[in-house]
């Protein structure tokens, strides 16, 4: 707000009732606007007539952040085919990074200047008015919507689809499966879940290592793939990630097979051990394995608390007890994580059977 | 009107359409519609822009991109990872990033843009609703936004999921994990979803069926509805906020062209800007990092995007509720959490309108919005909603929160478990309690004037504070509250019940109406006598009553 007598408005006319004595600071009220006189504060445009100095001010001010775009995007282009492919292109993060750096930096910096410069063009040399427009009603008189009423059932009535029920029920009952017919094209989306999800490669490798004699599969490293001996695995408090031998191998559909065999092998110290009723033959003296997958929503409980046993899921905290049949001590979790049945043949441990009960999140026919 | 000529380039094109469409009525009617101002008008804008930037930058990335599982062995120029197995998409999402010049950037454009997009549309419809924008006739309008809200959310997930690095093939774990829970066709849902078993199921169907959905068929059901969104909005003129000029019959602003074409013109750039700035120097998501997907593997502290947070918040917080019997489980602890908090904020947006008008019985048009003061009830609800989101959301990082505060990890949880029932209601009463005492504020200025901070001392020696008309523009701003319809009595003179309060739906919706209505604040001019000339009686320099009056606040 100024002074200036130039500029339109009552901004500080005198007040009528003469001067008027002050006590104390002056009105906080003149901050607050409440009592500005000002009507419209222009929120864009500069109104219809432009100062020409202040006009050509501004005009260079514009021109110079589109000069600034401008200078931004032939950077861009430049450093695109003139230094982003020195030595032979991109090499890994540090030139990707770079890169990254120029063309963003340069690409927000012809855009910026570009807003700023039309932002100012807006505010500063638009001339236009603000104008009012009236709102018209939406709705269409009773007039229309009687005449559409009456040419709607004249339209029915000449169709004969009120007259002739028969042909009105018939095309219903042609069409409904008409639209039935692209859900049933869905069908081969994929497989029938079966007993798909009651299963893991624990079981089929059981199998396949008691056919040959043996009394079940190995346990081995995931990552490594090396077969684990009960010695290697000795010390109280470890916690590590175990596959059966040969999944890698043999199983069919690999990444699916080791979603639901994952297992966490833990060696619970032997006096805090409490082995579940009829499991009490499932642990090698503290060696217990439970599956990784979490009984929650799916995602691998990976996290072991060594002190207090507890086997946490990362996702949803659901947390479980290794000293106690992995029972939940907290969380959204309801069921505890399926125990796999360990034992000792030739000093490697072994799975002797698939998990009792399907691994991972529940669903409506499991049970 | 004197005989103007457009230029050659203009008249010629603009003649050819007009010729064969004539198109030009359509423009000459349009060319200067008015836009009303208000800085929260431009909250839609972001999100339309982002919108904008995501199809571009999207549509080169799949110049790139193979949507698939097939296993390979990466052999690109990121050397940490060479000779690691992983799936195509995993590897082209890196050969995007290192590879190809510009590929890192516009990844991180695209995600910046997604994010940017959803806190837009949030911010965007928080203002809608509390100004109540959503009245008739914008109710469509609001339903096709929530829409394109939901779609949104599930076009992210979708996206993200698409490079199946680790962390989201962690959230496509979850996502299987919420299908199988779902009672009765759950196992189905999520063998048909995957094409098997998860992850790969038999062919590897996931990764290009997402892609297929992610770039084509819900960007198109979102850009079909961003198109009806404008267009109904250019039909029914956008709200104003309430001023001296914008009334339920006029609308006051700047012309289409020039002026608000310039500024959104201007405001798109602002938007490509800054996303572009994010892109370069705001690093997010950065695959290379995470590994690809092993379903055996997973970091702590795994966050999705932001707008699934409630989604997590609600399921970590839940508890592990279970039923089974007669041979079928039915799981709560994921159901509930799933479906109910989305399901309350969602659905009752979705009614919201309807619902109001319901109660208040009023089913006018609605042009100028209310300032959420104005309905303390309709700014206290939503206030309850942001509040209830808010506190799932944030539950959605407990362990982030106990980690940095030093907390017990249950404890963040079970504060969360009672803060997500509580704080709404606190907050529904705080907002209430704060509008109220706004209007009341408002009635105060309307009736008394404003403190000039001049003391008069009167003749008999009395001090007091002069107080002063507020200005024209305020005064309409103040008296752009309505005076809450009074309640229908319930029963005539005769004891004949109104036809709309009878039954038990009637007993709710004047109990409704009541709570809508009881604590009603008038906002209105004192009637002094001297400004009994109505409307145009102000001059902006009368003093309110020459007798000095009592200060009284």
């Amino acid at each position: 707000m100024s002074d200036n007598n130039e500029t339109a408005g009552p901004v500080n006319e005198p007040r009528e009732d003469g001067p008027v004595r002050k006590v104390g600071t002056p009105s906080p009220a003149e901050d607050n606007t409440l009592l500005a006189q000002e009507e419209y504060p222009a929120p864009a445009g500069a109104g219809e007539e432009l100062d020409e100095r202040e006009a050509k001010r501004a005009e260079r001010i514009v021109a110079s952040f589109f000069l600034l775009a401008f200078a931004a995007s032939v950077a861009f282009i430049v450093y695109f085919i003139g230094w982003s492919g020195r030595d032979g292109g991109m090499h890994g993060i540090h030139r990707a990074k770079e890169s990254n750096l120029w063309l963003g930096g340069m690409m927000a910096l012809a855009f910026l200047a570009m807003a700023i410069g039309v932002t100012i063009w807006v505010r500063r040399l638009m001339t236009s008015k603000p104008i009012v427009q009236e709102r018209h009603a939406l709705e269409a008189d009773t007039g229309t919507r009687r005449a559409f009423t009456e040419a709607f059932l004249e339209g029915a009535e000449d169709s004969g689809i009120t007259k002739r029920p028969l042909l009105r029920r018939t095309l219903l009952l042609a069409a409904a499966p008409l639209g039935l017919a692209p859900l049933v094209l869905l069908r081969d989306l994929g497989p029938l879940p079966e007993k798909k999800l009651r299963h893991t490669y624990w079981g089929e490798a059981v199998k396949a290592a008691k056919a040959k004699g043996r009394r079940g599969v190995r346990l081995v490293v995931d990552g490594t793939n090396k077969p684990l001996k009960v010695s290697d695995f000795a010390s109280p408090g470890g916690m590590i990630t175990v596959l059966p031998e040969g999944i890698e191998e043999n199983a069919h559909h690999v990444m699916n097979e080791v979603a639901k065999a994952v297992t966490i092998l833990i060696n619970v110290p032997a006096d805090q051990f409490k082995p579940a009723k009829g499991r009490e033959n499932w642990h090698v003296n503290g060696i217990v394995a439970y599956s990784k997958i979490c009984t929650h929503v799916g995602c691998p409980a990976a996290l072991y608390e060594q002190t207090t046993h507890h086997i946490l899921c990362p996702c949803h905290q659901s947390t479980f007890d290794a000293t106690d049949a992995a029972k939940v001590v907290f969380g959204p979790a309801a069921r505890p994580l399926p125990q796999l049945p360990l034992g000792v043949e030739d000093g490697y441990l072994i799975a002797t059977g698939d998990f009792p009960e399907p691994i991972g999140p529940s669903f409506w026919e499991r049970g | 009107m004197s005989e103007a000529t457009a230029p050659k380039a203009v008249a010629g094109p603009l003649n050819f359409l007009d010729d064969r469409l004539g198109s030009t009525t359509f423009f000459n009617r349009n060319l200067k519609k008015v836009f009303p101002d208000h800085w929260s008008f431009m909250l839609g804008e972001i999100a339309l822009y982002s919108f904008i930037i995501l199809l571009l930058s999207g549509t080169f990335l799949t110049l790139w991109f193979h949507p698939s599982m097939m296993e390979t062995h990466y052999e690109g120029s990121y050397t940490k990872l060479q000779g690691v197995k992983m799936s195509e998409a995993y590897a082209s999402a890196l050969h995007i990033s290192f590879d190809v010049r510009g590929g890192l950037l516009m990844r991180q454009i695209h995600h910046w843009a997604a994010i940017l997009f959803m806190a837009s549309i949030m911010a965007h419809m928080l203002r809608v609703f509390f100004t109540g924008a959503y009245r008739k006739p914008r109710e469509l309008n609001w339903l096709i936004g929530l829409g394109m809200f939901t779609l949104g959310m599930v076009e992210g997930l979708f996206g993200y999921s698409l490079p199946d690095d680790l962390l989201s093939g962690t959230g496509l774990r979850i996502t299987q994990g919420v299908a199988q829970s779902i009672p009765l066709v759950g196992t189905y849902i999520s063998m048909f979803l995957f094409g098997g078993e998860f992850p790969e199921g038999n062919y590897g169907d996931l990764i290009p069926r997402l892609f297929t959905l992610h770039v084509l068929l819900i960007p198109g059901i979102i850009l079909g509805l961003v198109t009806a969104h404008m267009m109904i909005m250019w039909h029914q003129k956008h709200t104003a906020m309430p001023t001296q000029k914008q009334t339920e019959k006029q609308v006051y602003g700047y012309p289409f062209y020039p002026v608000f074409m310039a500024k959104t013109g201007a405001y798109f750039l602002f938007t490509f800007g800054v996303v572009a700035l994010l892109g370069a120097f705001a690093q997010i998501n950065p695959i290379w990092l995470f590994g690809p997907y092993d379903p055996g593997a997973i970091s702590s502290a795994s966050q999705p995007d932001f707008y699934m947070g409630i989604l997590e918040g609600s399921l970590r917080i839940m508890p592990n509720w279970e039923i089974t019997a007669a041979g079928h489980t039915l799981s709560l602890n994921v159901l509930i959490p799933a479906l109910l908090p989305l399901g309350i904020v969602f659905g009752g947006a979705a009614i919201w309108p309807f619902l109001e008008q319901w109660v208040t019985g009023d089913k006018r048009h609605h042009n100028v919005n209310d300032r959420p003061r104005n309905a303390p009830v309709r700014t206290g609800v939503g206030m309850a909603a942001v509040t209830f989101y808010g506190v799932l959301w944030l539950a959605g990082a407990n362990d982030v929160l106990a980690e940095r505060f030093h907390l017990s990890l249950f404890a963040t949880t079970w504060f969360f478990r009672f803060t997500v029932f509580i704080a709404p209601v606190l907050a529904y009463i705080i907002t209430k309690r704060i509008c109220l005492g706004l209007q009341r504020k408002d009635a105060a200025i309307a009736a008394h004037g404003v403190e000039s901070g001049i003391i008069v001392m009167s003749p008999d020696g009395k001090f007091s504070e002069r107080h002063e008309p507020a200005s024209q523009e305020q005064m309409s701003v103040l008296l752009s509250k309505e005076r809450a319809k009074e309640q229908a009595p319930a029963a005539d003179a005769n004891g004949i019940p109104a036809p709309n309060s009878k039954g038990p739906m009637g007993y709710v919706r004047s109990r409704l109406q009541r709570a809508w209505t009881f604590d009603d604040i008038p906002v209105e001019k004192h009637d002094h006598g001297h400004d009994g000339n109505g409307h145009g009686g102000h001059d902006g320099h009368e003093v309110e009553g020459r007798e000095p009056k009592q200060i009284s606040h």
